[in-house]
């Protein structure tokens, strides 16, 4: 990790208020970014990966709130910036592509108009120039016949090729940080590969911090310096991925590695994990939201977890492997 | 539009005119079985009261009735093909004409009311929708819910009772035109358009201050369905990834409600629009009673009442041909709006 990080996150927490509850979807969720590092989160569904990242964004759901927290990009703490600041921010500091690329691409909009968009928004760039800029973008992202499909809508494109559009669009503005949500799930294993040597290209060449997260601890294991894993809204484990995969300390983490026998099985085949998520909505949930999963369970684990600092291998457990 | 897309669209025009055969065809056999089954016997009914048997009988002759029925619908097949409605035994007017100077000042009533309501609709469907929860939300539900609940011959008196008897605002609810105004030379049959081609500004104003409030008690009539689809259809896109995607990316809350939000929402509204015409042809009888007004639907009435073949006939079929105008009409505005309509096709 460099000195200065691109983004430092502390002690997030996040809730939704639903008709059934209050959804305690992050607490005390820490970790940092360095420039040019590639930093992964892994979880199994459900564990609040998408809502940390869109907690950063600033798009959660209107049932969503940050209860604590704070997220320093640059000098600014996305979590209680202004709403114009944040919007100054958006897409041109920190940008985010997702999953479902056919379906996170407007419908009935040429793709290179969407790319032009974000750009005339951003890049400071004039109306007149902006499609051929576009074209550029899409030339970038390996996309050939650029100035062709730029006229294309995305239901004449495929899943690959809407994917490379949304990096189009992410990069647009050349941001500090990628947030790339399960940003492969869906394509098939050829394209995956080159999706995401795409965006480990453009953030090599031009600095940015990439978080990229997934289901797949194999492939975080390939791309990422570091890892986070999360447990039903916690950070369970943060380090690098060399000493993670070697030596995991979090029991959670540990029965991960073990469910990812070869690199080709992700955590889709997580049936072999004993028990599930705890219910989000309970009032009565544990300080540690694996132990009633856990195997190593000790006393001590009824304790309040150490709370996660930024250290180099951190770890939400009393009694580690 | 590419030529590619145009052609598409033309195609798509075409394909839906050639589906609408059969059901003109359909229409054409309906109506005629229909105004046959109607109750009362119009030779009688026109022979008069005093009439005696064999007047009854001559005039039964002269309207064709003593024939069979396959004879009276070759009879009629053969008039339609050559653009003749027959004639009104009313009137005395041929139908072909009576409809001619009808049929607009429905169209005119009918379209005002929609753009009056679509107007006040669409906007208070999308300010509901992203503010959910807000007064103006509260509002568009109780729109919906109010506008479903009233009829709209009820409606339309009591906007009389009260812009006309109590306040004297309006105009007596008589007619396209004040007795003192003769109306513009025709042209689209339209009298705001018309007086405005004949560069009549006095006579603009006096068609428009007639046409307020039948236009305002169709429009009441027709807000619910387009608020709520309005209101229904942007929540759904505001939820969807590509918007989440817009937000993502930063762009401004102008362009992600405008261009990308409410340019999607618009299929579901326009679909809408289509059977919200159809209830407003129906609605329109009812108004142009209460209001007077020259239009198609209380000739249609009228005939109905009078066991007047001809008219009715012409009716139905003038209505049957204006659906199937109107649906082309609707997904050409779809293949405009949706560039997957226009490929695909
Ligand atoms: N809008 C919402 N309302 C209520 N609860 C929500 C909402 N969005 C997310 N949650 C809850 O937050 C928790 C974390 O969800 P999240 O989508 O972040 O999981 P995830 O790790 O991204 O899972 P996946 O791998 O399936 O994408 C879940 O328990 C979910 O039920
Ligand atoms: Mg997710």
């Amino acid at each position: 990790m460099t000195a200065v990080p691109a983004l430092a996150v502390e002690d997030l927490s996040v809730e939704f208020r639903t008709r059934s509850g209050v959804v305690k979807a992050l607490e005390h969720v820490s970790f940092a970014v360095g420039k040019g590092e590639t930093l992964a989160i892994v979880g199994e569904s459900g564990s609040g990966k998408s809502v940390t990242a869109y907690a950063l964004m600033g798009i959660l759901d209107p049932a969503g709130r940050i209860t604590a927290g704070r997220a320093v990009l640059g000098g600014l703490d996305l979590i209680s910036a202004s709403a114009s600041q944040l919007a100054d921010v958006r897409g041109r500091e920190i940008a985010m592509i997702f999953q479902n690329p056919r379906t996170a691409l407007n419908p009935i909009r040429p793709v290179g108009r969407q790319i032009a968009d974000v750009l005339m928004r951003h890049g400071n760039v004039p109306r007149v120039e902006a499609p051929a800029r576009a074209v550029d973008l899409l030339r970038a992202v390996g996309i050939t016949d650029p100035a062709r499909r730029a006229k294309a809508y995305p239901f004449e494109m495929s899943g690959g090729m809407c994917q490379r559009v949304m990096i189009a669009i992410a990069l647009a503005a050349r941001p500090a940080l990628l947030i790339a949500d399960e940003p492969t799930t869906g394509l098939d294993v050829t394209t995956q590969a080159v999706i995401m040597d795409i965006i480990a290209e453009l953030a090599g060449e031009s600095g940015m911090a990439t978080i990229f997260i997934t289901h797949d601890l194999a492939l975080a294991g390939q791309r990422a310096d570091r890892v986070v894993v999360m447990h039903a809204g916690h950070v369970v484990e943060n380090a690098a991925t060399r000493a993670l995969i070697a030596r995991p300390s979090h029991p959670y983490t540990a029965e991960l590695i073990a469910a990812t026998p070869d690199s080709a099985a992700s955590l889709d085949a997580l049936a072999s994990i004993p028990g599930s998520l705890p219910d989000l909505r309970r009032a009565d949930l544990p300080p540690c939201r694996y132990s009633e999963r856990c195997p190593r369970k000790v006393e001590r684990c009824d304790a309040p977890l150490p709370r996660p600092a930024l250290a180099e291998h951190f770890v939400a457990c009393w009694n580690p492997l | 539009m590419t030529r590619r897309e145009r052609a598409a669209v033309a195609t798509l025009i075409l394909k839906r005119l050639l589906m609408a055969v059969p059901s003109l065809i359909g229409v054409v056999i309906v109506t005629f079985l229909l105004t046959r089954a109607l109750p009362g016997d119009p030779a009688a009914y026109f022979a008069g009261p005093a009439a005696s048997k064999e007047a009854v009988e001559e005039v039964r002759v002269k309207l064709g009735l003593d024939k069979s029925l396959p004879e009276q619908f070759v009879r009629y097949v053969r008039d339609l093909a050559r653009g003749d409605l027959g004639t009104s035994l009313t009137t005395g007017q041929p139908v072909v004409s009576e409809i001619r100077t009808r049929l607009p000042a429905s169209a005119e009533l009918t379209l005002l009311g929609l753009i009056v309501s679509m107007g006040v609709a669409v906007p208070l469907g999308i300010l509901a929708a992203t503010r959910p929860g807000s007064l103006i939300d509260h509002a568009c539900r109780v729109v919906a819910t109010a506008g479903v609940s009233l009829p709209v011959f009820f409606t339309g008196l009591i906007l009389v009772y009260v812009f006309y008897y109590l306040l004297g605002w309006a105009p007596a609810p008589l007619g396209r035109l004040d007795i003192f105004f003769s109306a513009p030379p025709p042209v689209t049959g339209f009298y705001l358009m018309d007086s405005l081609i004949a560069g009549n500004g006095e006579l603009f104003l006096a068609s428009l201050n007639q046409l307020v409030l039948p236009a305002l008690t169709l429009g009441i009539f027709s807000l619910a369905p387009i608020a709520r689809m309005t209101r229904a259809s942007m929540l759904a896109v505001l939820s969807s990834d590509f918007v989440r995607t817009a937000r993502a990316s930063g762009l401004s809350p102008f362009t992600i409600t405008v261009t990308y939000a409410f340019r999607n929402a618009m299929l579901p509204v326009v679909t809408t629009l289509g059977m919200v015409f159809s209830f407003l042809l129906g609605a329109n009888v009812l108004v142009e009673k209460v209001f007077a007004w020259p239009g198609i639907g209380s000739f249609a009435v009228e005939a109905l009442i009078a066991s007047d073949f001809a008219p009715v006939q012409g009716f139905v079929l003038t209505m049957a041909v204006m659906y199937v105008a109107l649906n082309l009409m609707i997904d050409v505005l779809y293949g405009l709006i949706d560039p997957r309509v226009r490929i695909d096709a």
